[in-house]
């Protein structure tokens, strides 16, 4: 999971000197209710996934008439699935938690004598699974409608790209929305904030799934690219992790 | 002049700085020899380079101050932090401008993907351009500069990361033949060394200038403030940060006299309970 995870699980107990009374619940529980409690929230609202994924195909289908393409390959695919994968990943960070904002979620868990690098993970977790379910659909969507070869052998390698890509999406795309919907206009903020710390998940990302959707010569993803999106991904966790305490304060 | 705690040293440092500057434009125009390629053009390198070396160290330290204030909380490192942020943008503005002007010259065209250190400068730049209306849009004195600063944090960790990035994406397909200083001939290794320190010693300047500007109106303020012996009509809502912190030892502490900065709600998250 995210790079974040490990070092919550083992600075946990020792950020609880508060109250010695009263333990605290252990780290992982938190995470779990929280993340139960954000699940329970989008599978009865339906707010974000389906709306993300919708977007994707469309916006598969304005990029076929704005390019006048009935099948794309190589950096051009590579470009268009990423690209409709961040922005429609930006659909998902607007909404990440301006129920909390508007509505007490916040309050609630400052409330709680809780860790609150809890909120933080169990965010990260779940738009992780949203961002997931949101490829779920989007791939096969855009190996229909829009990709020249098949998709088949570039699984493995488009696989791995994606969840290291996905990773540091859902780190960055937390810690700007906890930011980002506590202003007075988040919708404008959001993606100012992210797009920018995106740009280097959309250079290693397309970098990798280039020569994976070629016809010809087709190979896999290089190694060093996708160490780059791996260390993208821990620095991020890690500052992710030290700096969202500050961003609930209040 | 002298004596106020804010403009100290100021005009030494404004003579040093006019001192550098006007050697460094000497040094670039009579000492340094013309450029075998690129000829007079190539003068621009000496302000273009300079510039954006210390706009990025500007950006970085605009983050190094601001973990400074995330853990002492003293309002004090926000504004040096957001002095910092707001020098290194205009003086990425100015990278960005040079930099064009030299790629129309060299190449013909205003801009070029292939040069790798204009590209991430743009992208640094584009994220460094929301830190202002981020700091506007929140109106809480309090909380707007610790969201800043959480963001002066990333952004400065994103600086050094996003050049790795853009570096590695584009050296193996295209050389790079200009910037490199290892293998400049002596005297325009000089030039550009002096052109640095003069360039420094002005954003050193107009951050210090910045300063002082901020405190003395805040100190107008609070003066102003207790001459009327009133509640004076609220700040305007600004990006800047508000200066004069609660911590601060001001000169004579009237019995009312609370900065505009110094209201807090809400100051621990579990007392509400």
């Amino acid at each position: 999971m995210s790079t974040a995870v490990d070092g919550g699980a083992a600075t946990a107990p020792e950020r609880s000197e508060q109250s010695p009374a009263r333990p605290q619940p252990a780290f992982w529980s938190t995470v779990a209710a929280v993340m139960r409690k954000e699940l329970l929230v989008e599978l009865r609202t339906l707010e974000s996934v389906p709306g993300m994924s919708l977007f994707a195909v469309t916006t598969f289908v304005v990029f076929h008439f704005a390019l006048n393409r009935g099948s794309v390959e190589g950096d051009l695919a590579a470009g268009i699935l990423w690209v409709t994968l961040l922005f429609a990943a930006i659909l998902g960070v607007n909404r990440l938690f301006v129920a909390d904002a508007d509505q007490g979620g916040f309050d609630g868990f400052l409330l709680a004598p809780v860790d609150r690098a809890a909120m933080l993970v169990a965010k990260v977790a779940t738009l992780l699974l949203y961002l997931l379910a949101l490829e779920l659909v989007a791939v096969p969507a855009f190996s229909i409608l829009l990709l020249g070869p098949s998709v088949g052998p570039a699984l493995p390698g488009l696989l791995a790209t994606l969840a290291l890509g996905d990773v540091g999406v859902a780190v960055i795309g937390t810690l700007v929305a906890a930011m980002a919907v506590r202003t007075r206009s988040r919708d404008l903020l959001g993606p100012l904030l992210t797009l920018p710390l995106f740009v280097p998940i959309v250079i290693g990302g397309a970098r990798c799934t280039a020569p994976l959707l070629e016809f010809a010569h087709r190979s896999g993803p290089s190694g060093r690219w996708l160490a780059t999106l791996g260390v993208y991904d821990l620095v991020f966790g890690l500052l992710a992790y030290a700096l969202f305490d500050f961003l609930l304060e209040d | 002049m002298a004596s106020r705690p804010y403009g100290k040293g100021l005009r030494a440092l404004s003579i040093t700085t006019v001192a550098a500057m006007t050697a460094a434009l000497a040094l670039v125009f009579f000492y340094a020899p013309l450029e075998a390629e690129q000829g007079f053009l190539q003068k621009i390198f000496y302000v273009h380079v300079p510039l954006a070396i210390v706009s990025l160290c500007g950006f970085v330290l605009g983050g190094l101050l601001a973990i400074q204030h995330l853990r002492t909380r003293d309002s004090r490192w926000d504004m040096r932090s957001y002095v910092a942020i707001h020098m290194a943008l205009i003086f990425g503005l100015a990278t960005l401008i040079t930099g064009s002007i030299w790629a129309k010259g060299s190449w013909g065209h205003w801009w070029v993907w292939n040069e790798p250190t204009l590209v991430s400068f743009l992208i640094v730049f584009l994220l460094y351009a929301t830190y202002q209306p981020l700091r506007f849009a929140i109106e809480d004195p309090e909380r707007q500069s610790r969201y800043a600063s959480v963001f002066a944090v990333t952004a400065g960790a994103f600086v050094p990361l996003n050049f790795i990035a853009v570096r590695m994406s584009t050296s193996f397909l295209h050389p790079r033949t200009l910037s490199s200083t290892s293998n400049l001939p002596g005297s325009m290794g000089f030039t550009f060394l002096v052109s640095v320190v003069a360039i420094a010693l002005l954003y050193a300047t107009l951050c210090k200038y910045e300063l002082t500007v901020k405190h003395t109106r805040a100190q107008v303020r609070a003066l102003r403030r207790r001459l009327v012996a009133e509640d004076s009509p609220a700040r305007g809502r600004s990006a800047a940060p508000s200066g004069l912190p609660e911590e601060e030892p001001r000169p004579a502490p009237g019995p009312d006299g609370l900065a505009p900065g110094g209201q807090r709600f809400g100051s621990a998250p579990g007392t509400a309970a």
